[in-house]
């Protein structure tokens, strides 16, 4: 379940590399232009990855007292 | 007397009073006063290491920047989410080794690490060059969120030494306690406050979000997508990358990480905290909101765009209550960094110089040392002139020349040594002084090809301080080599 942890690269793609390619404010979502509509969307999942990586770590039961 | 005087006066006796209390059933030695006694739970460590997001640079500079200069705002969202996802694998290996050494500073992790009071010394040099500036922004910010939301009753001047003061006062006496126990109603106003402004005020002027961003693009095309050149995709992408690895770095984010009881706590603060990034994106709102009802603001009074709109908009009482908020925003980093700053110095200079000095001595020092550095930050904000905006400027891509050193020291076999890290550290800082005090830049040199020149200094800098550090550290193992196998 360790393979899981790669999952933490990619927002890095995401919001660093992501951007070439969505650099436009069509068709806006929510009426946000599509370029912040896209990095808002990648904060929502990255929050919901970090959440999976946190519930399958073993280390995070471990410590439980 | 106006409206908004008595919550401005209200938040900033709330502060002092909070600050105060904080420190009750503890006996303030120099664990207890710097990093809490290594007990903090979810929730302090949370607010102190969101303490770095809202400050008065995003409250005032996050909505400034979305008026000024529209998309390249939204690099503040992308930079902070990266650092979260890093901290869930890098912090709680540092929390571990801080705990396990009872180490109280970022130059300790140096120290230890590497074995080397010069390193040390070295690191809390950078950290401190850093770390003044950082204080004037918060000061500079609170002297004019006064006397604007106050509309002109205070002057900043009077402003700013009122909040020194205050300041000062509960970092002797409670140190992160008062920070954390600050931050709570820091963080509980500023949650309401922005979130509100941000979806009120586009509905208000525009009739809704969608409205708001189709009247910007017809009255400025361009606005909310990234420009083709200067802070274009390039731009964006290096700055991103070289604050989210700079993130932890600054010092007073990193001591927040020993303030902690547990590993879990920052593990569980990496999925919380991105959602927390999420309250910025209303910043932006307000700043967006104003770039078309509150024109005509240039050079630094960007920064001013959320209060002008504030008051052309809503009656004086409510002003006073964000200008509250916004008082609270400069004082608890302010008081973060404060802290930082005198057990640097007590801890890691003094030490240094005096290695017999036990704990007792360097907490009594850094106590003393606590209205001193407020003293000096509130001269240069008085006095201070370009220089210290540079300084400012200058700041992230510093802390930054850390990282290389620092995160190589986390693996099970470092391949840098001391020699090597300090000459890396020296090398970055060194390529960020020259190249912005001389006021050169990558668009001079017209032979770049475009992308290149739009790439963030610190990025660059990095990318030399890792060179030096790789050939040093090869060059000093090398040297050192023969002379061990002699000696076995």
């Amino acid at each position: 379940m360790r393979s899981i942890r790669w999952l933490a690269v990619v927002p890095f793609i995401a919001l660093i590399i992501g951007p070439f390619f969505v650099n436009r404010a069509d068709p806006p979502v929510l009426g946000l232009p599509f370029l912040l509509a896209w990095i808002v969307a990648w904060i929502l999942i990255t929050s919901l990855i970090m959440a999976v990586i946190y519930a399958v770590d073993p280390a995070n039961r471990e410590e439980r007292p | 007397m106006n409206g908004a005087l008595p919550f401005i006066a209200a938040a900033a006796l709330l502060a002092l009073a909070l600050g105060f209390l904080a420190r009750r059933g503890k006996d303030m030695n120099l664990e207890q006063w710097t990093v809490g006694g290594r007990g903090f739970g979810a929730l302090f460590v949370f607010l102190l290491l969101a303490g770095e997001i809202y400050t008065t640079f995003t409250f005032l500079g996050g909505s400034g920047y979305a008026y000024g200069k529209g998309a390249p705002a939204y690099y503040i969202l992308a930079y902070g989410t990266l650092a979260y996802v890093l901290s869930y694998f890098m912090l709680p290996p540092i929390w571990r080794y801080a705990k396990e050494n009872r180490l109280y500073s970022q130059s300790d992790f140096f120290v230890s690490k590497y074995d080397s009071s010069a390193l040390g010394v070295l690191v809390a040099l950078v950290d401190i060059v850093a770390l003044i500036p950082y204080l004037v922004l918060q000061f500079k910010g609170l002297g004019i969120i006064v006397e604007i939301a106050g509309y002109g009753a205070i002057s900043s001047t009077v402003a700013i030494w009122i909040g020194a003061i205050i300041v000062a006062a509960y970092v002797m006496v409670s140190g992160v306690h008062g920070s954390a126990w600050t931050s709570v109603a820091k963080d509980t106003m500023i949650l309401a406050i922005v979130i509100f402004l941000g979806l009120y005020l586009p509905i208000h002027y525009y009739g809704g979000l969608g409205p708001m961003f189709e009247a910007i693009e017809k009255a400025k095309p361009g606005f909310t997508v990234l420009p083709a050149h200067g802070e274009s995709l390039w731009w964006f992408s290096s700055t991103v990358l070289l604050t989210a690895l700079g993130f932890f770095m600054w010092p007073h984010s990193f001591g927040s990480i020993y303030t902690a009881k547990s590993a879990t706590v920052l593990r569980k603060n990496a999925f919380l905290l991105p959602l927390y990034q999420l309250i910025l994106l209303f910043v932006f709102f307000v700043g967006f909101a104003a770039s078309l009802q509150v024109p005509g603001l240039t050079g630094s009074n960007i920064d001013l765009a959320l209060f002008k709109l504030s008051v052309k908009t809503f009656d004086p009482w409510f002003v006073g209550v964000i200008g509250a908020t916004g008082v609270l925003t400069a004082l608890v980093p302010g008081s973060m960094i404060l802290m930082t700053a005198a057990t640097l110095i007590a801890n890691n200079l003094y030490r240094a110089v005096n290695p017999s000095a036990d704990d007792v001595q360097v907490a009594w020092l850094a106590k003393l040392l606590v209205p001193l550095v407020a003293l000096v930050a509130v001269f240069f904000t008085l006095k201070g002139g370009e220089t210290i905006v540079a300084l400012l400027l200058m700041g992230y891509s510093f802390v930054t020349q850390l990282f290389p050193s620092l995160i190589l020291s986390l693996a099970q076999r470092n391949i840098a040594t001391r020699e090597g890290a300090a000459a890396g550290i020296i090398a970055g800082v060194a390529t960020v002084a020259a190249v912005s005090l001389s006021g050169a830049s990558l668009h001079k040199l017209a032979w770049l090809p475009a992308q290149i020149q739009d790439l963030n200094i610190g990025i660059i800098a990095l990318v030399v301080n890792f060179i030096v550090l790789v050939v040093v550290s090869l060059a000093t193992r090398r040297a050192e080599a023969p002379a061990r196998a002699a000696a076995e």
